[in-house]
């Protein structure tokens, strides 16, 4: 069990529990419904997040995967009545939309920009479709896709094998607050595995991983389909959540709120993410209350700035700035630790 | 006979309309291989200044063909200054900065002119063809965007300043080292690039409308044909405007303009997967 637990390295356990207890215990002070979704959304990130950071993929187009998910719920909801086959697929066909998508991309050799250019014509694809589909003729079984209006009144969440209990408010928000803390620990895990080295290094020099023996397009492939189907369970949950899926949840601003939100809070570590998307995703909501200033004014002001200010973002700074200014107390009484932990990349000390 | 004078011309218009919205992009990727994700935006904004211009009396003409290629050049000038010179070599970072910045300039023209829609109005009339109604507007939206292309590709081949583009394009170093300072370079091709997309947001308005979110509509289509296009700035924009004008339009005659913009979007991928370095990188290597 302790080699169990040993094996997923670098999580910092005292914060984890610290993290996760806040999470655990929050229903008890505060109302549920915005939490809610600052999670979903944080479980969006991470999936960005992780793909980006550690195997430095970056898709411009992840809302295709995002939304997939909340459609195939959906679909699969209202054709079964209840949800725990359609949380299943909600996570299996995007995952298998991706890997098609990843194999085409990655074993075509594509460089950045025309892997940024692809993924992102493959989301407007989606988001163009499903505004197109209104009407009778447009239906999956009994779920009419209903297209720009979207489809409401699919089954929520339910007790797996009792369709009859559905999930709503607080039960909802511990669904997602520990699917989130799973797929923090899932992340972890597999960057301690040797799959996660070598992303590392794909990351690093592609050319050398791939002279060194590694298969890199199928790893890629691996890393983009495990991060769709991430992607795919947030979809699901927000459909949940809204309890409506419109095309909207495909469209370009899902995409670039997901890129904001990863690239403030730090590419490069998983926390990063997590956090940039439950701050920003507050900013939002809050700026969705008002109309004095538009909030597209403020997201996109603030991305110009990180990117020209803080590449790294903002919690990488921090811990920068934190891993300095500690390393500058202890290197007369410890000069050989401190030049170790100096080779140490920032970008890795998450 | 007349439908198919029709199609012929819609075809012949969804080419012009691709190259026209594209040549910005194109000037701008293909000489500093630097893509500008706020291009959409930098046609809205030619859109706007054409109306602005419009309702404070200025002849249409005037206004979209020299006033928003200037205010749009100018504007593009002081974000090469500001954002984009702090960047070069960094292609995923520009990206993400011109992202942000057309997240920006679609806040701030709602923020000015308010989300709902406007018109500028069509100066020319229709004609009838056999039994069709057409808009004359779209032949002289053919005309520019020939004019465009043609004028783009004797600049770079026949004039001293051309020259000088082709060659930081080719090789930065030796054009630094022959005395042309490569940042001059880019500053004023990104600044052309930036006027050029003024001009098709000015020319276009009469006929799409605006929007502060019309950037988006641009920009993906832009985006494709450039890409797949390739490295020449002219030949690779004018095959894959072909290329995706034709196939568009076919598939919207056959069945909806929706079908039609999802088979072009579809054909980008699979050129994309066929052509990683888009058409150019495979026909047509030594042209413009």
């Amino acid at each position: 069990m302790i080699t169990a637990w040993r094996s997923i390295g670098g999580v910092r356990w005292g914060w984890f529990i610290a993290f996760a207890l806040v999470l655990l215990l929050l229903p008890l002070v505060y109302e549920t419904h915005t939490p809610t979704v600052l999670l979903i959304w944080a479980l969006f990130a991470l999936s960005l997040g992780f793909m980006w950071g550690y195997a430095g993929i970056l898709s411009f187009g992840h809302s295709a995967y995002f939304g997939l998910g909340a459609y195939v719920y959906a679909i699969a909801a209202v054709n079964i009545g209840e949800s725990t086959l359609p949380l299943i697929l909600a996570v299996f066909i995007p995952a298998c939309v991706a890997a098609v998508i990843g194999a085409m991309m990655f074993y075509g050799r594509i460089s950045d920009v025309y892997m940024g250019v692809m993924t992102l014509v493959v989301s407007l694809i989606m988001f163009k479709f499903m505004n197109a589909t209104a009407g009778d003729q447009y239906a999956i079984g009994a779920a009419r896709l209903g297209g720009f209006n979207g489809m409401p009144g699919f089954p929520t969440l339910n007790v797996p094998g009792a369709p009859h209990i559905s999930l709503w408010g607080v039960p909802t928000y511990y669904v997602c607050a520990v699917s989130l803390l799973i797929c923090y620990l899932l992340c972890r895990w597999i960057l301690a595995r040797s799959f996660g080295r070598v992303l590392l290094g794909i990351r690093e020099n592609e050319t050398r991983c791939e002279l060194l023996g590694y298969n890199v397009p199928a790893c890629k492939t691996a890393i983009f389909t495990i991060s769709a189907a991430m992607a795919g369970l947030s979809g699901c949950f927000f459909a949940n959540w809204a309890e409506i899926v419109t095309p909207s949840v495909f469209s370009l601003q899902t995409s670039s709120d997901v890129i904001i939100w990863s690239m403030v809070g730090g590419v490069g570590t998983l926390i990063g993410p997590i956090l940039g998307a439950m701050a920003l995703g507050m900013v939002k909501l809050l700026l969705g209350q008002q109309t004095l200033i538009n909030n597209f004014l403020v997201f996109g002001f603030i991305l110009i700035v990180v990117v020209l200010a803080m590449p790294r973002g903002v919690i990488p700074s921090i811990q920068y700035w934190w891993g300095n200014r500690s390393r500058r107390s202890r290197v007369p009484s410890n000069g050989g630790r401190a030049r170790r932990r100096l080779t140490v990349k920032p970008a890795e000390r998450s | 006979m007349d439908y198919a004078g029709v199609v012929f011309l819609e075809i012949i218009y969804m080419i012009a309309f691709l190259a026209l919205t594209s040549a910005g992009l194109a000037v701008v990727f293909g000489m500093m291989r630097v893509i500008n994700l706020a291009h959409g935006e930098f046609v809205m904004l030619g859109g706007y200044t054409t109306l602005t211009c419009y309702k404070a009396g200025i002849n249409i003409y005037f206004a979209m063909l020299i006033v928003a290629p200037i205010v749009v050049g100018l504007f593009g000038l002081i974000v090469e200054r500001l954002i984009i010179r702090f960047l070069y070599g960094r292609m995923i970072d520009t990206m993400l900065a011109t992202w942000g910045l057309s997240l920006f300039l679609i806040g701030a023209v709602t923020m000015i002119f308010g989300s709902s829609a406007v018109n500028v109005p069509t100066p020319i009339s229709g004609y009838e063809l056999g039994s069709y109604q057409m808009g004359g507007y779209n032949l002289f939206i053919i005309f520019v965007a020939a004019a465009v292309m043609i004028g783009v590709w004797c600049v770079l081949r026949f004039t001293r300043v051309g020259l000088i583009a082709r060659g930081a394009m080719q090789n930065a170093d030796v054009a630094s080292s022959l005395g042309y300072n490569p940042r001059t370079v880019y500053m004023i091709t990104f600044t052309a690039g930036a006027a050029l997309s003024g001009l098709a947001g000015g020319v276009l308005a009469p006929l799409t409308g605006l929007l502060p979110t019309s950037g988006g509509a641009y920009i993906a289509k832009a985006f494709i044909t450039i890409v797949t296009g390739g490295a020449a700035v002219i030949a690779g924009t004018v095959s894959s405007s072909v290329i995706f004008g034709v196939i568009s339009q076919v598939v919207s005659f056959a069945s909806t303009p929706v079908i039609g913009e999802i088979a072009m979007l579809a054909l980008a991928i699979v050129l994309l997967r066929l052509m990683p370095q888009g058409i150019t990188g495979r026909f047509f290597k030594n042209s413009t």
